[in-house]
């Protein structure tokens, strides 16, 4: 992509004759007009977002799907594995029976209901990272991208962005401001930011070239309609895209931090936090791990899956590309 | 020596369901003897590129041959083993195709790729692979073939690069060479040199050629005999001159007429009376880059530019690739701003308007672009993109609708038009919409940048018509920026010459074209192709 100072009409004729397409060239437009029934026919975008939307379901419905308290202690149900049943006094005094589908932790908390209830952070933060990052990126790439004069300087401070590692700059502002869901997000967004502001500069530097904006800055439309009517739309669908796998990663970073422990605080249950409790004993008690791992692994495999869905029905050639 | 070397028989093409047609290519027989053109014509999407491409085996999967037979000097083609076909190519047929950069492998030196070609087919040692090489370097006219040989291809030339592509063609001298619209992509005199190579190999190598072209002006040069298609069908099959004098089907005569002549009609003098819609002053613009070092670079696009457009008047700059006529344009269009000189629209500069000026003089001079599938949002109906200007201006929705449906009415386009889609409309109808966004401005001062250079040359007809007919009745003055010089002699008055950045030659379209002073203007003239043909239809695109 030069700079394109002149167009040069010489190769102009080419595009009358376009040697594979018999029928005249399909016009990238064509492409975009059947996303939604292609993403409805690709398997792996159906799978992945049929999955999500049961983790939803799971994080949403927790208190109706287990009646456990999710902090609540038992102290003489401690490490017990899946399957353990026994009775326990409920507040009135009443005798109720108790099952342990995943077992129990060190404290004799039910993992069961501490999944459930960690499909909410999880997806909480996933959710707010992708649209944080989404949108602070956005704005600062069309920034970049369509003004030239701050392209170098929104670039250049990105690639500083770049160079510091998530995890680092978590544990920064953790100890700045202590443990919370917001330091959280913060801390995971900050890295994610140039990874959009790089994509979304990349379009705005291709669509500024085309001669529709030409013609729109020829009619006399201010550049900040040119920008919103006929740039913005275009980054929409690799966003979208990219959105899918930033939520992913997102929520896999904070498990990350959880574990290392300079995530979420610790009495929140967070699939993270689950682990890095299971940790001194998941030799002897490996259902510790074994199923916030497996809950996060899916997770973040059906995200995963519907953004390659979207991408693939979104942009065929860039499927092929990568 | 009278067998053909190809012989295509009643082959039928399917097209993927879904198509504008059920078949891409449909019952075609035809045959190429040893030593002869034969030209397959036609305009986009009428499947000559499908053929060529059938013969070399190159076909997309989503198309299948679905009967019909292809034989190279006897030998079928149709479900020929792909290691067959491997052979085959370079050896028995070879290929060049339109864009010779994309063509050629960017990081393989030009020497290595002509001579993979000996590698693969040919037991030679290498420096006699070496020696071969070099021999074709030269028989194709490059210059300084030791440096060719280790030149990558973007040092090369558009021209040069498809001498490249034409010497690895035909190396191993294949019986059968299938150009398919080899110099499209070329300047014109760049053009005339390798039509007379390709002709001159032809002849040389006793070769027989399909030639894949849409111009008339390229089958009046080279052909011996011509094919018309239509949507996949024979439409007409005879020799050169039998097809080009005396079409016999209404299709050819029509694609024939449409052609525009090569001499300027006579026009009607503009009045001296008319004020000037535009004038520049010793306009130009240069790019300055700066090296890390501090060295200072100064590329010259375009320089000491003086033109004058009364309105009512069409002003023509033609010139080549890289002469920077389009930059002239840009530059009036402050789509970018020239670094010198002054652009005078009624009376105003609009070179150095500030950006407050500039919004209220925008309105006067318009655009319409190349490229007739960019230049429309893809995402705005065709009525939200003509009402975007004047809405810009403060008109209200209502009126500005009003004035689009009639401003489609005079381009012969739909008025339900402007609730669809740009993908819903050919190249032709895009084109028009985009006169109708232009007009809708109201300006002073049309330019039209290359406007009809990617259209099919009936569809050129219609909008070169149309355009003729607007600046006609709105008394508008025109910018006409083409390469064709067909084109410019149909619709200018005035015409400037330009190369290299500067206006060598700038007078009337009629002495221009009839008695032209500066050297290059008579070299641009002398290799436009089929110039002695005379495709004698006065007035046709007038």
């Amino acid at each position: 992509m030069s700079s394109a100072i002149v167009h040069e009409p010489s190769s102009s004729d080419s595009a009358a004759e376009d040697p594979v397409a018999p029928t005249e060239g399909l016009p990238p437009v064509q492409r975009n007009l059947g996303v939604w029934s292609r993403v409805r026919r690709n398997v792996s975008a159906q799978i992945g977002a049929a999955l999500i939307a049961v983790i939803v379901l799971m994080g949403v419905g927790a208190p109706l799907l287990s009646a456990w308290d999710p902090d609540g202690i038992n102290p003489a149900a401690r490490n017990k594995t899946p399957g353990y049943e026994t009775t326990i006094r409920d507040d009135d005094g009443n005798k109720v029976a108790y099952r342990a589908l995943m077992g129990t932790d060190t404290l004799g908390r039910d993992i069961y209901t501490r999944v459930l209830y960690g499909a909410r952070v999880s997806l909480v933060i996933g959710v707010s990272v992708a649209a944080l990052s989404v949108a602070i990126g956005l704005a600062l790439g069309v920034v970049a991208g369509y003004f030239r004069w701050l392209d170098g300087l929104v670039m250049r401070f990105m690639d500083g962005l770049m160079a510091i590692p998530a995890i680092l700059l978590a544990i920064a502002l953790v100890s700045l401001s202590g443990a919370s869901l917001t330091t959280v997000i913060i801390a995971i967004t900050i890295p994610q930011v140039p990874t959009v502001v790089r994509l979304v500069r990349s379009i705005v530097l291709m669509i500024r070239e085309e001669p529709y904006v030409e013609a729109a800055i020829s009619v006399g439309t201010p550049t900040p309609k040119i920008l919103w009517r006929h740039v913005l739309p275009n980054t929409f669908a690799p966003l979208i895209v990219q959105a899918t796998f930033l939520c992913g990663s997102a929520i896999l970073l904070e498990a990350i931090l959880s574990f290392l422990g300079v995530g979420m605080p610790s009495d929140v249950p967070t699939w993270g936090n689950i682990m890095a409790e299971g940790r001194s004993l998941f030799q002897i008690y490996p259902h510790m791990i074994l199923f916030p791992g497996i809950f996060l692994a899916v997770t973040v495999l059906a995200i995963n899956m519907l953004g390659d869905g979207l991408r693939d029905s979104i942009d065929p050639r860039m499927s092929k590309q990568l | 020596m009278n067998a053909p070397v190809l012989d295509v028989r009643n082959l039928r093409i399917r097209l993927p369901a879904g198509g504008d047609r059920a078949y891409a290519v449909n019952d075609v027989s035809f045959t190429v003897s040893p030593g002869e053109v034969v030209c397959l014509v036609g305009e986009s999407g009428s499947g000559k590129s499908v053929i060529s491409f059938s013969v070399m085996g190159l076909l997309a999967k989503a198309l299948e041959i679905e009967s019909g037979g292809i034989a190279l000097q006897g030998e079928n083609l149709v479900g020929a083993s792909e290691a067959r076909l491997r052979a085959l190519r370079c050896t028995r047929m070879g290929m060049i195709f339109q864009e010779p950069m994309t063509a050629l492998n960017p990081v393989m030196r030009c020497g290595a790729q002509i001579d993979e070609v000996l590698r693969e087919h040919t037991d030679l040692s290498a420096s006699m692979r070496k020696t071969r090489v070099l021999e074709m370097i030269r028989q194709v006219r490059l210059p300084d073939p030791e440096r060719m040989y280790t030149s990558f291809p973007h040092q090369l030339s558009g021209g040069q690069r498809q001498r490249v592509m034409i010497a690895m063609a035909l190396i191993l001298e294949p019986a059968l060479l299938i150009a398919d619209e080899p110099t499209t992509a070329l300047d014109v005199t760049t053009q005339a040199q390798i039509l007379k190579l390709i002709k001159e190999m032809q002849q040389t190598k006793g070769a027989g050629v399909l030639f894949i072209t849409h111009d008339f002006g390229v089958v009046a040069e080279i052909a011996d005999r011509v094919i018309v298609l239509k949507h996949g069908s024979l439409v007409e099959m005879g020799g050169a001159t039998e097809v080009l004098m005396r079409p016999q089907q209404a299709y050819t005569r029509m694609l024939i007429d449409a052609v525009p002549a090569h001499d300027p009609p006579a026009r009607q003098p503009i009045a001296e009376t008319e004020p000037f819609a535009l004038r520049t002053v010793d306009l130009a613009k240069s790019y300055n880059t700066i090296s890390l070092l501090g060295r200072k670079r100064s590329v010259a696009a375009a320089s000491e530019v003086n033109i004058e457009i009364r309105r009512g008047q069409t002003l023509g700059i033609v010139g080549e690739s890289g002469s920077g006529k389009s930059t002239v344009a840009r530059c009036i269009a402050r789509l970018i701003d020239p670094s010198e000189g002054r652009v005078l629209i009624g009376g105003k500069d609009f070179a150095s308007a500030r950006l407050d000026q500039l919004h209220a003089m925008r309105r006067k001079v318009q655009v319409i672009f190349q490229d007739p599938y960019r230049s429309l949002s893809p995402r705005r109906t065709v009525g939200a993109s003509i009402i975007e200007g004047p809405m810009n201006y403060g008109i209200g929705r209502e009126e500005a609708m009003q004035r689009a449906r009639k401003l489609l009415d005079i381009l012969r386009l739909e008025p339900s038009a402007l609730d669809r889609y740009p993908h819903e409309f050919s190249g032709g109808q895009r084109q028009r919409i985009c006169i109708a966004r232009a007009l809708a401005m109201e300006p002073e001062l049309l330019i039209a940048d290359e406007a009809v250079s990617a259209l099919d040359v009936s569809v050129q007809a219609q909008v070169l018509r149309l355009l003729e007919e607007i600046r006609h009745s709105l008394n508008l003055a025109v910018l006409f920026i083409t390469h064709d010089l067909r084109v410019a002699a149909q619709v200018c008055d005035l015409v400037a010459v330009m190369c290299k950045g500067r206006v060598v030659e700038y007078g009337s379209a009629m002495q221009i074209f009839t008695a032209p002073q500066h050297e290059y203007t008579r070299a641009l003239l002398d290799a436009a192709p089929g110039r002695h043909f005379a495709f004698a239809q006065a007035g046709a695109a007038a």
